[in-house]
């Protein structure tokens, strides 16, 4: 009996400590982050009236020939003011390109939240009904996308951009993705 | 459930109730045929609401979750079948939205893990039963011939020892 007693219980000990292990590495992730199956695509073609000008349709077509953020927001949502002096700031001072995909907001209460914080967007398309963002897999705003040179979604955030996210994640990944740029344009 | 149909006032009375219940789910949605309609139950009951993760599209009352039961009203109106359906929303929120997951290579343990901890339970079962088994049919009978020379030594040791032969 002494020779199988390893067996008996070094096994379950051994089945234990691997679903231990399993459900351990399990507890450290947000179950709230959906991998989107758009990374790696190119950016999901579109064209909406401008906020600020209704006249003036944008879309995808404009978001091409260099690495940008494409920040899904509404006046509606709170972590989006949460992000949005970063925002701010990255636009002004570190010259990065974003644009706005404003998501089921009335225009008034759009412009009045640009005009009162800031308005760090290029240009922000107005998705009043939602549809360009079921497009983009929007199901929690705020989101940024990143899209390289040819229009081609390399990242998803979901949730507030903090400084920790900028610093590790978006920064290095824009500044890789500026220098393929010119060099494909070299 | 015949007699609940016989009386239409607790029938009204349990759909008063289910109304309460699920308001999503009542949603009045007209659709030409009744496979259609159909079709749209089954999709909206099987899909997954990514904002109230553990419901599905008929059940959340999450914003998202109405603007994917129209998106897929108007799908399924347009006469698009339920594998369409469900590739529209996979190529945009991923697998993730399916309840019911794929058969892929990274996906076989999701499906055979159940029947390969059965197995390996099962197989656990019997060889316990096994072992028990074993140790309650005693110990094997004794060797005839050891057995005879133990007869022989009690029985040739003590001549009073009466019945030596008669041992069982």
């Amino acid at each position: 009996m002494s020779a199988r007693a390893p067996l008996r219980y070094g096994l379950p000990l051994l089945a234990f400590a691997a679903l231990a292990a399993l459900l351990w590495q399990g507890l450290g992730r947000d179950p709230k982050l959906v991998p989107s199956p758009l990374v790696g695509k190119p950016a999901p073609a579109f064209a909406l009236p401008s906020l600020r000008d209704p006249a003036r349709i944008v879309g995808t077509e404009d978001m091409r020939g260099r690495a940008a953020l494409l920040n899904v927001w509404a006046s509606w949502c709170t972590a989006c003011r949460q992000e949005h002096p970063l925002l701010m700031r990255i636009a002004r001072e570190e010259g990065v390109v974003i644009y706005g995909l404003n998501y089921k907001d009335r225009r008034e209460d759009a412009l009045r939240w640009l005009d009162g914080l800031g308005d760090p967007y290029r240009w922000s398309a107005h998705d009043l009904k939602g549809r360009v963002g079921i497009d983009w897999g929007v199901y929690g705003v705020p989101e940024t996308f990143v899209l390289d040179a040819r229009g081609i979604i390399r990242y998803k955030h979901v949730g507030p951009i903090d400084e920790k996210v900028w610093r590790e994640r978006l920064a290095p990944l824009l500044a890789r993705l500026s220098a393929e740029a010119g060099e494909d344009a070299r | 459930m015949r007699t609940l149909a016989a009386r239409p006032v607790l029938l009204a009375a349990a759909l008063a109730w289910t109304a309460a219940a699920g308001a999503a789910a009542i949603e009045p949605r007209e659709f030409s045929t009744p496979e259609q309609d159909a079709l749209y139950h089954e999709l909206i009951g099987e899909l997954r609401c990514l904002v109230c993760q553990n419901q599905n599209l008929a059940e959340s009352d999450a914003p998202l979750a109405k603007d994917l039961r129209d998106e897929i009203a108007k799908m399924v109106r347009e006469g698009r079948g339920r594998e369409e359906v469900i590739d529209f929303l996979v190529a945009r929120y991923g697998d993730f939205v399916r309840y019911r997951p794929p058969l892929r290579r990274d996906t076989w343990l999701l499906w055979a893990g159940p029947f390969v901890l059965l197995a390996a339970g099962l197989a656990a079962l019997v060889l316990v039963l096994r072992r028990r088994q074993a140790a309650v049919s005693g110990p094997p009978p004794p060797d005839p011939e050891a057995l005879a020379r133990a007869r022989a030594l009690l029985g040739g040791g003590r001549s009073d020892a009466g019945g030596g032969d008669g041992a069982p």
